[in-house]
């Protein structure tokens, strides 16, 4: 067994459990407090990419394109919520998804004109570009980094929705929204604030990631599906099931690409394992969500006192 | 349409449907067989967009997954005819056949949940088949399989020229639009309506609402499989595109654009979303714009699509009368 590899592949699977955790914790409060569903979230994260892009190329610095990235992006997510998706709360599902379909058309093809249809590079500073070494470990310095700023912003998170005032209210329009509105709470402020953070984490998430596999049109609408997944498998309105979740599913996503087919070969001839394999492995994130539903329709962590 | 032919909807649509019956002669005679390609893509999805329209109008299950009955039927072509067996009746009853299990299997699971999660499961199951095809070296992966023979019908209509395949996509369309008018109008199909608005009280009825809903699903994805099943022996080449999300959003525009829950609605919504998509990619390549500000405007403005229109027009015509 090659132990190098295994950790290296623990750490890609971290990095992508966190990076479908920025996803899914916007998605899911959204979800689970105004009872929106956005599609067009993977958008955010695509936006997110190309606004770190053209500030990395204007300024030359990476921590600016991230900044003004993040403002930038949280922008657009405010708009998109006062503009549309505040028109829509109270409409049925079936509308959130075509509307947000629309949404995700006209944005795709909004960086299509105004970027061009071939991806856009991100350079990286010299000082993430390195490696560092743990013994006989090498690791990419920028994958650390991805790994750090996931953390951080789920322990920010964290505190945000247990601690401070500002996730009381959160938690309490999530529970029951007519009783926070009759304490003389402006919900809607509340709601675009809730929608521009979600937006502005998704944005992250593609900016962190931009990097590694550089920014293009419809990036975020595979990846997407995955952090529906984890905001099933860990509770619609749930921060904590989402961490959890998007934890389990990178994870497994990434191991079983690399060792589901020796696995299988200890079960049946190697021949067949390496073309069973991929296939099984691309099933498995759903296979697990059916499992899950199948005796948790409400997910693994649903939030307390929600329904 | 199905009754007399007493409102100018029903006026509209039966002229459609003779229209549609003439068209492989009309476009000859014009000499634009392109045309004729055009319209067999579009009654192919036509059918595809009767069979959500049943789950999803009539129903009220949004699933966001439907494409991948189309990618399951395509295959149920590609795989057999990538082993030389060309047989068309076992491509239908391939098509029908797993069509109906892995809807069975997917909707009993996905059907336990409602609403946000019902929308999000189907999707996922969805993307599932996507990339289990996208896994499947040896049929292409992403690249795709050439079909390099349409199926074959011994002792029947072949399927071989361009008109005889029009006249089998003309025909099950047909067949399609009336087993859901049909269907709908059976207790059923009742039953199935009447939980779309109120589910506890037919389960006071007596009626298990649940295998209801699950026998419309599967057979709203077997109706779906057939169409894919014409979509493979039509494009002769088949890949994991067909399948993707993106590809069930759009039969979702295009139930929309015609008017859910509507018996012709799917037919025409789906004819306007193939023109205006062949008109507009001709024009600009940022013709997905102009779509996507439709479908905003479609719901935040226009409910209840074309059909919605036609029977405006009927309403303010019986006023003049």
């Amino acid at each position: 067994m090659d132990w190098n590899l295994l950790i290296t592949q623990l750490m890609n699977g971290l990095q992508l459990g966190l990076l479908l955790f920025l996803l899914a914790s916007g998605l899911t409060l959204i979800f689970g407090i105004m009872d929106f569903i956005n599609l067009s979230h993977g958008s955010f994260y695509m936006i997110g990419a190309y606004f770190c892009g053209s500030i990395v190329a204007y300024t030359g610095s990476f921590v600016l394109g991230i900044l003004i990235g993040l403002v930038g992006v949280f922008i657009v997510g405010a708009l998109v919520e006062w503009f549309i998706a505040r028109k829509l709360y109270r409409e049925d599902h079936l509308d959130h998804v075509l509307v947000t379909f629309g949404l995700i058309l006209i944005f795709d093809t909004l960086v299509h004109i105004l970027w061009g249809s071939s991806g856009m590079a991100i350079p990286l500073p010299d000082v993430l570009n390195g490696q560092v070494t743990l013994g006989s470990l090498v690791l990419p310095t920028y994958r650390l980094l991805i790994i750090a700023a996931g953390l951080l912003v789920a322990a920010i998170l964290y505190i945000l929705v247990t601690k401070t005032r500002l996730g009381m209210l959160i938690r309490a329009g999530a529970s029951n929204r007519t009783m926070v509105e009759a304490l003389g709470v402006n919900i809607n402020r509340l709601f675009l604030f809730v929608f521009a953070l979600g937006a502005a984490m998704a944005g992250l998430a593609g900016m962190l990631i931009a990097p590694i596999t550089e920014a293009s049109i419809g990036m975020g609408n595979d990846i997407i599906i995955i952090a529906f997944v984890v905001v099933i498998i860990g509770g619609i309105g749930s921060v904590k099931g989402a961490f959890y979740a998007a934890m389990l599913l990178g994870l497994i996503d990434t191991l079983s690409r690399s060792y589901l087919d020796l696995l299988l070969g200890l079960t049946m001839p190697s021949e067949y394992a390496e073309t069973a394999a991929p296939a099984l492995s691309a099933m498995l994130v759903y296979i697990l969500m059916a499992a899950v539903l199948a005796f948790r329709p409400q997910g693994l962590f649903p939030p307390a006192g929600m329904k | 349409m199905f009754g007399l032919l007493d409102s100018w909807s029903a006026r509209i649509y039966a002229l459609l449907l003779l229209v549609l019956a003439a068209a492989p002669f009309i476009f000859d005679w014009i000499d634009q067989p392109f045309y004729l390609d055009l319209l067999s893509r579009g009654l192919i999805l036509a059918i595809a967009v009767v069979s959500l329209n049943l789950i999803l109008g009539f129903g009220g299950m949004v699933s966001l997954g439907h494409a991948a009955y189309i990618g399951i039927g395509a295959y149920a072509v590609g795989i057999p005819s990538y082993y030389d067996y060309y047989n068309g009746w076992l491509h239908l009853a391939l098509a029908l056949a797993v069509s109906a299990v892995f809807a069975l299997v997917t909707g009993a699971v996905s059907l336990r949940t409602k609403g946000v999660y019902f929308i999000m499961i189907t999707m996922a199951f969805g993307q599932m088949m996507y990339f289990t095809f996208l896994s499947l070296e040896e049929y292409g992966a992403d690249d795709g399989l050439v079909i390099y023979s349409r199926s074959e019908f011994p002792d029947f209509i072949s399927m071989d020229s361009s008109t005889g395949l029009y006249y089998w996509i003309f025909g099950l369309l047909l067949a399609s639009l009336l087993f859901v008018h049909r269907l709908v109008h059976a207790r059923f199909g009742r039953v199935i309506v009447g939980s779309r608005f109120n589910e506890q009280r037919m389960q006071a009825l007596g009626f298990d609402t649940y295998r209801y809903r699950l026998a419309c699903y599967v057979i709203s994805a077997m109706m779906c499989g057939v169409a894919g099943m014409l979509l493979g022996n039509f494009t002769s080449f088949i890949s994991p595109d067909m399948i993707g999300w993106a590809r069930s959003g759009e039969l979702i525009f295009m139930v929309i654009i015609g008017g859910v829950a509507s018996f012709m609605g799917p037919l025409v919504g789906t004819l306007v979303f193939v023109i205006l998509e062949e008109a507009l990619s001709a024009i600009t390549v940022y013709w997905h714009l102009i779509f996507g500000i439709m479908l905003v405007a479609l719901v935040l403005f226009g409910k209840g699509g074309i059909h919605g229109w036609l029977c405006l027009l009927d309403r303010q015509r019986s006023e003049h009368d």
